[in-house]
């Protein structure tokens, strides 16, 4: 059983990264990526508030939603609750654990709602529909799974970004141009990883 | 019908639900802001350039609010007018404040300083630097790859025919570019006061000197001996002014051969900045 999870976990963090191979939350992974200090703090953010909104959309849409037949509101609920959930989280930790609060700072709010978010719980409870043996605790570990996918992808794409901050790109291309040229190269690196996690616990 | 009424009852019970609870949160669990330091904090500029001292403005209010620090005049880039204002929010004396401004003291633009190397290496002046100090056959002077435009959080500084040149109407006294600068050669002046400045570091002996840059300083003492306050002195073949005793009177400037010392007089400039 550990097994499953722990092939959970790493799917979610290398085949199916969140960035690099779903293409979900590429404007964080654009907009934030310039430091290290700042996407590690976005990105710790980010696995907090997936695995946060995983524990509160799942039971919901299990004890609400599905017996109820109205998995097709999932969508819009589903960001209601994520909005109030990430309010509330940030109300809490800016009165207990202040600390916490200017670490992770603005990106708290940021990433209300995030298309990454959103994109881990919805894929949750659709494969637990389709899945028996994808309950809860996998749920769990698929959404930090993703989080950290998107740390990874993330402190990569700094260290990558660090590095052209000094190199002499053509006029053309610098900025924008450059960030994406440079993350699809990124991104196809990860394919790499295709089917590594199957033959390990295959 | 019913199935319509259903899905509308359950999205807005949740939306209800939460919002009661968010409300009910933030007042439980509100935490009291300081009112002192947030007055303060919307006088200071909000660059978060670091001259006070401390990380931020915030960091800066806040030290203010709770006694950490007295001196109201650490925000360089608010001038004198912050400076009083804060003062008058958290009931302390204003300090002396005399508004400065960065001055790069080099003029070995591509027309006067000699080139000893092409160097096509990673467009910062730090690590230019480390390559035989630079292209420049003057190990001095400006290397001219805008280290300092990089650092100057308000667009002071821009980069004219190899040199650095800092815009006292722009710049805000907050020394960033001072520490940015491998060579050392910004130096802070008094903005409202006339002062001749060496605009040269170069302390090679006379010719060589004049070989490496027709700006150079050469070490000739003529200003020395001009100077009727003894402001002047000359060492490592190099002038230097010290600005305490320096009137302004502009004699070494007519006398220097080379054209190194310049009279910085910037005073229009202080009334672009109070804009």
């Amino acid at each position: 059983m550990t097994k499953y999870y722990f092939s959970i976990l790493l799917t979610a963090v290398l085949t199916n990264n969140f960035v690099l191979s779903k293409f979900l939350g590429i404007c964080p992974f654009l907009g934030v990526s310039k430091k290290l200090k700042t996407a590690t703090g976005m990105s710790l953010a980010v696995i907090f508030v997936m695995a946060m909104s995983t524990a509160v959309t799942y039971p919901i849409n299990k004890y609400l939603l599905e017996p109820k037949g109205l998995a097709y509101l999932q969508t819009i609920v589903f960001i209601l609750v994520i909005a109030a959930l990430v309010q509330l989280v940030e109300t809490v930790l800016k009165k207990y654990v202040p600390s916490l609060y200017s670490a992770l700072g603005i990106y708290l709010p940021l990433i209300t709602t995030n298309c990454a978010v959103l994109g881990v719980v919805l894929l949750n409870v659709q494969s637990a529909s389709s899945e028996a043996s994808f309950r809860f605790l996998a749920s769990m570990f698929n959404s930090v799974g993703g989080g950290v996918g998107f740390m990874l992808a993330m402190i990569m794409f700094a260290g990558v970004r660090s590095r052209m901050e000094s190199c002499d790109i053509p006029k053309s291309l610098r900025g924008l141009p450059i960030t994406l040229i440079a993350a699809s190269i990124v991104s196809v690196s990860f394919l790499g990883f295709g089917g590594i996690v199957e033959n390990i616990f295959g | 019908m019913s199935l319509v009424l259903l899905s509308v009852s359950v999205v807005s019970a949740i939306g209800l639900i939460s919002g009661v609870g968010l409300a009910i949160a933030s007042k439980i669990m509100a935490v009291p802001v300081d009112e002192k330091a947030e007055n303060i904090r919307e006088f200071l500029p909000g660059a978060n350039c670091g001259a006070c001292g401390f990380s931020g403005c915030d960091a800066y209010a806040s030290a203010l609010s709770c006694g950490e620090t007295k001196d109201t005049t650490l925000c360089t880039p608010g001038g004198k007018e912050t400076a009083v204002k804060i003062a008058e929010i958290a009931g302390l004396e204003v300090g002396d404040m005399e508004p400065m401004t960065a001055v790069v003291l080099c003029q070995g633009n591509h027309h006067n300083a000699a080139d000893k190397l092409i160097y096509s290496g990673v467009e910062s002046c730090r690590m230019a630097a480390q390559v035989f100090g630079g292209p420049k056959a003057c190990i001095y002077g400006c290397i001219g790859f805008g280290d300092c435009v990089k650092a100057c959080p308000f667009d002071a500084i821009s980069i004219c025919d190899g040199v650095a040149r800092i815009n006292p109407a722009l710049c805000r006294a907050c020394r960033l570019c001072v520490n940015s600068c491998p060579k050392g050669i910004i130096k802070m002046l008094p903005l409202t006061k006339p002062k001749a400045a060496v605009l040269c570091a170069n302390k090679e002996k006379g010719a060589l000197a004049r070989k490496q840059c027709k700006a150079a300083c050469i070490g000739c003492m003529r200003c020395v001996k001009v100077c009727d306050v003894g402001a002047v002195s000359v060492t490592n073949f190099c002038a230097e002014v010290d600005y305490e005793k320096c009137t302004g009177c502009g004699k070494c400037v007519e006398v220097c051969p080379t054209k190194s010392i310049g009279l910085l007089d910037m005073k229009r400039f202080a009334a672009y900045r109070a804009e």
